[in-house]
């Protein structure tokens, strides 16, 4: 009944030959981040060991390990966590749920996109102008952590936002009509529904922070300090500033240590992504609508 | 505050001598520059149903929304003219969530929030100010019982209210509504994604309910404000063209044109 005709064919050639098309474009985009992954771990994986994780560097940094770094890394972004959680939800809930639909919303929508663009340089001099030398926490965890949390600050606003802007309105109204404010509406509806949301965007953001070096750099994290922090007040070592110092700025570091000190940096940033999205998994499978 | 239906004894006499539960005056609203109701007047008595019919589009929703107020809520949305429930302005209302509590909404697709089937009842409670356990308890089993769906929930009280069937969910709603123990309650287009039979049943409720509270009915059912309605109002095009008793209205009593036309299904 059904022949193909002339311009069926024709069809179906285009076809087969968009998708080969966009299919190598995919596999050409993925190729360099496989081969960054396989030379790291080719290259990195006879460093790894416990004693590497947990042990100290010596020799001028050409050998021993990384323990001061991990700890400090871990510190920075914890706190820098800590600081852009409130401050972030906060904002976010006041441009989703509170702010009138006029033109200081959208400036300050536009500023807030903006401000996702500044270099990581330009916040880190910020930093020292500000947490180090105005509030005079000197170069600490506490002036670096602060700088990391201002610079993701941005993202973190926009990804929380569009957690709650996922309720739909028909929630809020039927809450506003059984004579709920808006605070109350937030808290019983708003908030239950979008909090596994709000929470891996706020870790996976603040997490992306880890590889960060300028903005630490001349806040808080120190080229070799073999102790551990003992409060945010003091310096620490970080991983990517350490990365940096160890494959520019030391003579005679052995080949492998900093593929090795790149394998845990990436793992460190995988995992926390890893740990967001099982924290979202575990969530959404309470999820209630 | 939750005593429900604590002034049943003076229906009776609210028949007799009808009080006006709620008045329109001139009531115009507009979005931005567009207008959707154009000098309503009109009068609901306490203890009636009263329907309003009419086509998409004829600021029926609009009209539901000034009487609570949500306008506020709404961006855009600019009301003009003057409501009175119980004889006092609703602009005159310092705090209009206590005005929002004694009026309840339903809704056209039923909104079941995401919380359980207890807490969905318990909400309204709650929110103004009620935490005893026993308390609640009472208010969400009269209402759910009121609304004819606690032999369907009483087992499952606890599980998702949003994963009732439809027409569960709108029971609930209006479960949800009478915890409010409203004085004054709205319903839009309340049968839309309902079956007939839980239609039914639901419009049975509301023939109790009239004995405690006072309806506000909008329906596109034309049939539907004749079963139910003790007066209806004809809305088209943002005007609301007549008023009157349901009975002279299906009778073929009416004044205008239109209304006879739309009445007897020839267009809308
Ligand atoms: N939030 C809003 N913003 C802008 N315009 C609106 C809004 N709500 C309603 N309108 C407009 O007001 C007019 C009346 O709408 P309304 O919802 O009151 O009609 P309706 O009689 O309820 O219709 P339906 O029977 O379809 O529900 C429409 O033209 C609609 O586009
Ligand atoms: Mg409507």
């Amino acid at each position: 009944m059904f022949e193909a005709t002339e311009i069926n064919m024709r069809h179906r050639r285009t076809e087969v030959l968009f998708r080969l098309l966009f299919g190598m474009m995919t596999i050409l985009l993925i190729l360099p981040v496989a081969l960054i992954l396989g030379i790291l771990i080719y290259k990195g994986a006879p460093v790894l060991s416990l004693d590497f994780l947990l042990s100290e560097p010596t020799n001028g940094m050409t050998a021993g390990g990384i323990f001061p770094a991990l700890v400090g890394t871990i510190w920075l972004v914890a706190v820098a966590l800590i600081a852009s959680l409130p401050v972030g939800v906060a904002a976010a809930l006041y441009l989703s749920e509170y702010a009138p639909n006029n033109w200081l919303t959208r400036a300050i929508n536009l500023a807030i996109i903006n401000l996702a663009g500044v270099p990581s340089i330009v916040h880190a001099l910020f930093g020292v102008g500000a947490f180090v030398l105005f509030f005079k926490f000197g170069t600490s965890i506490l002036a670096a952590s602060l700088t990391l949390a201002i610079m993701t600050l941005p993202v973190v606003i926009v990804s929380t936002r569009e957690a709650m802007q996922a309720v739909p309105q028909a929630f809020r109204e039927a809450c506003w009509n059984m004579g709920a404010t808006r605070w109350q509406t937030i808290r019983r509806v708003v908030l239950p529904n979008s909090i596994s949301g709000i929470l891996t965007g706020v870790i996976l953001e603040v997490s992306r922070t880890v590889g960060e070096t300028a903005p630490i750099m001349f806040t808080g994290a120190a080229f070799f300090l073999p102790f551990l922090p003992q409060s945010v007040f003091d310096q620490t070592m970080a991983m990517s500033l350490h990365l940096f110092v160890i494959s520019t700025q030391v003579p005679n570091v052995p080949e492998g240590l900093p593929y090795g000190v790149a394998l845990v940096l990436i793992a460190m940033v995988l995992s926390m992504n890893a740990i967001s999205i099982a924290f979202r998994m575990y969530l959404r499978n309470k999820k209630k609508w | 505050m939750v005593e429900h239906g604590a002034e049943n004894a003076s229906t009776g006499e609210n028949r007799a001598n009808p009080t006006r539960m709620l008045e329109v005056r001139n009531l115009s609203i507009s979005y931005g520059s567009k207008s959707a109701l154009r000098d309503v007047t009109l009068d609901v008595r306490e203890n009636e149903i009263f329907g309003i019919i009419g086509p998409a589009n004829s600021g029926k929703t609009s009209f539901l929304r000034a009487l609570n107020r949500m306008d506020v809520f709404t961006p855009g949305m600019n009301v003009e003219g003057e409501v009175l429930v119980s004889g006092k302005d609703v602009r005159s209302w310092r705090n209009l969530y206590a005005l929002r509590r004694r009026i309840g909404v339903v809704f056209p697709l039923p909104v079941g929030l995401p919380m359980s089937v207890y807490d969905n009842v318990a909400l309204a409670p709650r929110l103004s100010g009620i935490k005893k356990k026993a308390v609640l308890d009472v208010i969400v089993e009269k209402c759910l019982q009121r609304a004819a769906l606690w032999d369907e929930v009483k087992d499952r009280l606890h599980s998702l209210g949003s994963l009732l069937s439809g027409g569960q969910q709108q029971r609930l709603t209006i479960a949800r509504a009478l915890s409010q123990d409203p004085d004054l309650l709205l319903l839009d287009e309340f049968s839309i994604a309902v079956d007939p039979v839980t239609t039914m049943r639901i419009e049975d409720i509301l023939k109790e309910l009239r004995k405690e509270t006072t309806i506000v009915l909008v329906t596109n059912l034309v049939q539907q404000a004749r079963r139910l309605a003790d007066r209806t109002a004809f809305f088209l095009m943002g005007e609301c063209v007549e008023v009157a008793e349901t009975e002279d209205l299906f009778a073929g009593g009416v004044q205008d044109q239109r209304t006879r036309e739309y009445v007897e299904g020839r267009f809308g």
